[in-house]
């Protein structure tokens, strides 16, 4: 029983990271129809930010920094590699996309010579806390919270505000949205600071379970919180966040289990079982929530 | 005559005086849109001069060329379906900051279309085309334009709803905003224009009154639908 309970809250706690990542997919799916697959090495590139900005400055300056540092990266790599190509085949922006992957991953194997980077304790995240008899680091329970709270902040963005508003508009039709006067390169450029803000979230709380960080440490959590993405229907946020709980539950609950090697290929075959079953995802039907 | 001419693509030539409805007629493909679009800025014309009260509108952003009180109601309404009508309407005013007097211009909106009052918290997919269209055009006055380009308002439209929406861009009109109208169905769009003009493969072959264009036979034989 609790061992049940500390899996459930584990699992809960990764899937919450993994639904900050998914919410970045999601996102500029919506607005720009890209998967945009550099996205997981940008929360790569947060963890390597902040292990290097950790080392020279104290953790309160450190994570606010790695955080406009991460979004400043996510707002060039859309300038530099995805807005030259706008009127391009969606099929050139999504191979610039996996140019950016391979480049960020390389550049990262070439700043850490490909060596682990420890990953700085983060107090509050770092510390141990005891549940239900089973000892955890309190950033399993400062997930779930933290994952609500920015959801529900980001709902309220986009339903609420006039940029929000813009973003929902140029997400469906962006000449219609340009004639409202709509700058659609700035709602574009937005979107990417919000995914990239998330993801620069996420990272740190994702890292904080692990010891160390290499440059291929972006592209699995990357990948399943993008089959989060399409298991809730690519383009919703709500649909990213449940697609995120649930890969985070079913891939911890397998590997508590006697079939751990196989938790990643669970989540894959997910992905081909919605793609072939039901493309549109969880909650894509309804096209209400493009963004 | 405040405004200049308004020039624009393929050596076309035409101007929009202050105050007036101004139609553009023609069959498909002849340019009609494009000239719309022209203006608005959402293509690039390659070489020509498009003057506004003697600005030069050419090679400016679309943004800025709503600014400067140009709004269109694009052809087959384009209304944002997912969003409510409220927030259509709002998008409309999305470069205003004076949020008075945005107030005032909604209540115009309502008072010009009381059904989208009635609706306007339905999302604007569920709206009949005829409500669209009025949709589009209350939009394109939310950002209180001095030049409104309406582009076919009457395309797919019951007579009925046809006739509102034209009695509607006349009182719009009366209310001293310029109207540049395209329509397919000229009819309607030469008995209410003050200056028509006849676009054929990208070229003007024929401009007057609305009342001029109406009697003329070859107007009447190619776009009335009067064969002997």
């Amino acid at each position: 029983m609790q061992y049940g309970i500390s899996i459930l809250l584990s699992g809960i706690s990764l899937g919450g990271q993994y639904a900050l990542i998914a919410i970045g997919y999601t996102m500029v799916y919506g607005i720009l129809r890209l998967i945009n697959f550099a996205h997981g090495d940008v929360f790569m590139a947060a963890g390597l930010i902040m292990v290097y900005l950790s080392a020279s400055l104290p953790i309160g300056a450190a994570v606010p920094l790695m955080i406009l540092l991460t979004v400043l990266l996510g707002f060039v790599i859309e300038r530099a590699a995805y807005k030259p190509l706008r009127s391009a085949p969606r099929m050139s922006v999504m191979i610039s996309a996996i140019g950016v992957s391979y480049l960020l991953q390389n550049l990262a194997t070439y700043i850490t010579g490909g060596l682990p980077q420890m990953y700085p304790n983060l107090p509050v995240l770092s510390d141990q806390i005891t549940i239900a008899g089973t000892s955890t680091k309190m950033v399993t329970v400062i997930t779930p919270f933290l994952v609500v709270a920015l959801v529900i902040a980001l709902t309220q963005l986009i339903n609420h505000t006039k940029i929000g508003m813009a973003m929902r508009a140029a997400s469906r039709d962006f000449e219609t949205a340009q004639l409202m006067g709509i700058k659609i390169n700035n709602v574009i450029s937005f979107t990417f600071v919000i995914g990239s803000l998330l993801a620069a979230v996420g990272s740190a709380l994702y890292f904080t379970n692990y010891p160390s960080i290499v440059p291929l440490s972006g592209s699995l959590p990357g990948l399943r919180a993008f089959v989060a993405a399409v298991f809730g229907g690519i383009g919703s946020i709500p649909g990213a966040v449940v697609g995120a709980f649930l890969i985070g539950l079913s891939e911890t609950v397998i590997k508590s289990s006697d079939w751990s090697v196989f938790s990643d290929a669970f989540t894959f075959a997910l992905l081909i079982i919605i793609l072939v079953v039901k493309p549109t995802g969880l909650f894509g039907e309804k096209s209400t929530d493009k963004v | 005559m405040s405004y200049g001419g308004i020039q624009a693509l393929r050596g076309i030539d035409l101007e929009v005086p202050d105050g007036k409805i101004v139609t553009l007629i023609g069959a498909n493909g002849a340019g009609k849109s494009t000239t719309l679009r022209t203006i608005t800025g959402l293509v690039k014309a390659e070489s020509g001069s498009i003057q506004w009260n003697g600005e030069e509108l050419l090679g400016k952003s679309i943004d800025k060329i709503v600014a400067a009180g140009i709004a269109m109601s694009p052809e087959g309404r384009r209304v944002f379906a997912d969003l409510t009508v409220l927030e259509n309407l709002k998008l409309g005013a999305y470069l205003r900051k004076d949020k008075a007097e945005i107030e005032k211009d909604l209540k115009w909106v309502f008072e010009l279309f009381p059904r989208l009052e009635e609706r306007s918290w339905q999302s604007a997919g569920t709206l009949s085309g005829g409500e669209q269209q009025m949709l589009a055009v209350g939009r394109a006055l939310m950002s209180r334009p001095k030049l409104m380009m309406l582009d076919e308002p009457s395309l797919g439209l019951a007579p009925l709803v046809v006739q509102d929406i034209f009695s509607i861009i006349r009182e719009i009109n009366r209310q001293g905003v310029t109207v540049l109208l395209i329509e397919q169905n000229a009819n309607m769009a030469l008995k209410i224009a003050d200056l028509a003009y006849v676009l054929e493969t990208g070229r003007i072959t024929m401009s007057g009154t609305g009342a001029e264009l109406l009697a003329n036979e070859k107007v009447k034989e190619a776009y009335l639908g009067k064969h002997r």
